[in-house]
């Protein structure tokens, strides 16, 4: 009998997965893929930048052009991202708590800056803004300048960063309901209150995991802010247009040295999200396993 | 009517709708206005001159071939990270949102040396006859690498919550490994796959930063299509880059509507 059991299960194991020289392979093939296309490219960038020593790597990013490209990408990230932050948490607000008309239009609508190419991104801010675009003459003569200019990089890296965050908190937010705002409401508290002491605690890995995102994207973005930009070297070039010039100008040691930066941005930004949803993925096992506790008798 | 007890529905959609108006809406319809203004004949004509279709070959096509590698490739990875332990998978795991990490100048300065002539890949392709930089073919290689987490990250969740009860069924029932794949697995991640594939497909479409470097920019053979609109904003020809860019847009439309139609059908497989 007991060895019958044995062949069974051994058969059911044999049949439910695969035999364990293909699973190598598939592993095999699956790793290659990735290391090909993505740790080599990676690695190289690391490379290069250190191709002509710690000391031309040090130069190039104290260059004062590169130091006035970091500064700017800083700033542009830093007013882009906030201001995403508080359309993200109205937009879901507004989304995940109410019923009313055109509320698909609205999602649709958040969801299209990641279906419009950078270039279009760029271009349609030069259309309104630009010296030929519709409100160009009147902002000249009000002595205002966006496009190739701060604000319009400010302008395209918020658009392409538009729905990062409200994308990560809609679903979060309606998975939760009103239920908890509501009980808070009929205890008396007031509608800030609620939100600062309810529902903002409830979402904030959410909100945190699309501001990581968002981030990432504004101080990478390239083409939308190329268009914008005019590349004047010390005033409008962020740190990836910063690289472009270098490496269409052969300054290749300098161009990945800058290029380093980002990747390590890039790195910690894959970091910080791994972490974050190991967290999340804890605290939700726990509160399932406190919910199945409260339910014994 | 019985007062709505949540507050702030007037603050936040009016915030919301206020922003997206200024930020989204305005500034695109900004865009086809400006690309109708050319009147019928003369939008036609731009967007069908023989440089621009040339531009739209290459760009849908490298676009569609990244899509598909990133298809074959995406859902093989899914399924290693997803059924089969190795070591490092976690990290493995975190490394495939590379691309939408890592910003697409630096990928495109990445993969233009790796494949260049005496790059590491690109040396050895080139002695076998392959040029990878400068041709279609280093296009289809940047717009691969920006489309690779997609496939993957749509696969990953629909496989993981599959109930291992119907293979083991499909088994018990005389299916061997490879038909169990076939009748059973296969059309439960088919809906996933397919987003997965059309998410990869938009983005590479109008991809700009991770190919201009590999591309060469070469008219009619390795000139994409936001590349020309990019040169034609350069020659201060706002109304063809509009009309240029509205080709693009609803192509991305219709991306868009298909994509939301694979992911209810996602959704009700799963469901059903």
């Amino acid at each position: 009998m007991a060895t019958l059991e044995i062949n069974v299960s051994r058969v059911t194991e044999r049949a439910v997965s695969e035999a364990p020289w293909l699973r190598r392979l598939l592993v095999g093939i699956a790793l290659v893929f990735l290391l090909a296309f993505l740790l080599v490219p990676l690695f190289l960038v690391f490379r290069e930048a250190f191709s002509q020593g710690a000391r031309v790597y040090l130069a190039a990013l104290s260059n004062p052009d590169a130091r006035h490209a970091i500064k700017l990408t800083l700033t542009a990230a830093a007013v882009a991202v906030p201001l995403n932050v508080i359309f993200g948490l109205a937009a879901a607000w507004a989304i995940s708590k109410f019923r009313f008309r055109g509320k698909q239009v609205m999602i649709t609508l958040i969801d299209l800056p990641f279906a419009v190419s950078p270039v279009i991104a760029g271009l349609i801010y030069v259309l309104l803004f630009g010296s030929r675009g519709w409100l160009g003459p009147w902002l000249e003569n009000n002595g205002l300048h966006i496009i190739y200019a701060v604000p319009g990089i400010v302008l395209a890296t918020v658009f392409v960063t538009f729905p990062f965050v409200a994308r990560e908190l809609i679903p979060v937010m309606q998975e939760q309901g009103v239920t908890h705002e509501e009980a808070a409401l009929t205890l008396g508290a007031g509608g800030w209150q609620t939100f600062w002491r309810v529902t903002l605690p409830s979402v904030k890995w959410g909100l945190l995991y699309g501001v990581i995102l968002c981030n990432a994207r504004a101080m990478g973005e390239f083409g939308a802010v190329s268009v914008v930009s005019g590349h004047i070297r010390g005033k409008t070039n962020t740190l990836p247009l910063h690289v472009e010039i270098l490496y269409n100008e052969y300054e290749f040691a300098a161009a990945f040295a800058c290029a380093s930066l980002l990747a390590l941005l890039a790195v910690a930004t894959l970091i910080a999200k791994s972490a974050l949803e190991y967290k999340h993925q804890r605290d939700r096992e726990r509160s399932l396993r406190a919910a199945a506790r409260q339910e014994e008798p | 009517m019985a007062k709505r007890v949540i507050p702030g529905f007037g603050l936040s959609l009016g915030f919301a709708t206020f922003y997206t108006s200024l930020i989204v809406f305005i500034p695109l319809a900004a865009l086809f206005a400006k690309g109708l203004s050319l009147g019928g004949a003369d939008l036609w004509r731009v967007v069908s001159d023989p440089q621009a279709l040339a531009s739209y070959k290459l760009s849908f096509g490298a676009a569609l071939a990244g899509a598909l590698i990133n298809l074959l490739f995406g859902g093989l990875v899914a399924w290693v990270l997803v059924r089969y332990a190795f070591p490092g998978k976690r990290i493995v795991d975190a490394l495939v949102d590379l691309p939408f990490a890592l910003p697409t100048a630096v990928a495109g300065i990445a993969l233009t040396e790796l494949y260049g002539r005496n790059g590491w890949f690109g040396a050895p392709l080139g002695e076998l006859g392959l040029k990878v930089a400068y041709t279609p073919i280093g296009v289809t290689v940047a717009l691969t690498f920006i489309g690779l987490p997609f496939v993957v990250r749509t696969v990953q969740p629909v496989l993981a919550g599959l109930d291992r009860e119907l293979e083991e069924a499909a088994a018990s029932l005389g299916a061997d490994r490879w038909q169990t794949f076939r009748r059973v697995l296969f059309p439960a991640l088919l809906p996933a796959a397919l987003t997965g594939f059309a998410l990869a497909f938009a983005r590479a479409v109008g991809e700009y930063g991770s190919v201009v470097f590999i591309s060469g920019n070469m008219p009619f053979r390795t000139e994409i299509t936001p590349l020309l609109i990019y040169s034609k904003l350069e020659q201060y020809d706002y109304a063809a880059a509009s009309a240029l860019g509205m080709v693009m847009l609803l192509f991305s439309f219709v991306l868009l509507l298909l994509i939301n139609g694979l992911q209810f059908w996602t959704v009700k497989r799963a469901g059903g």
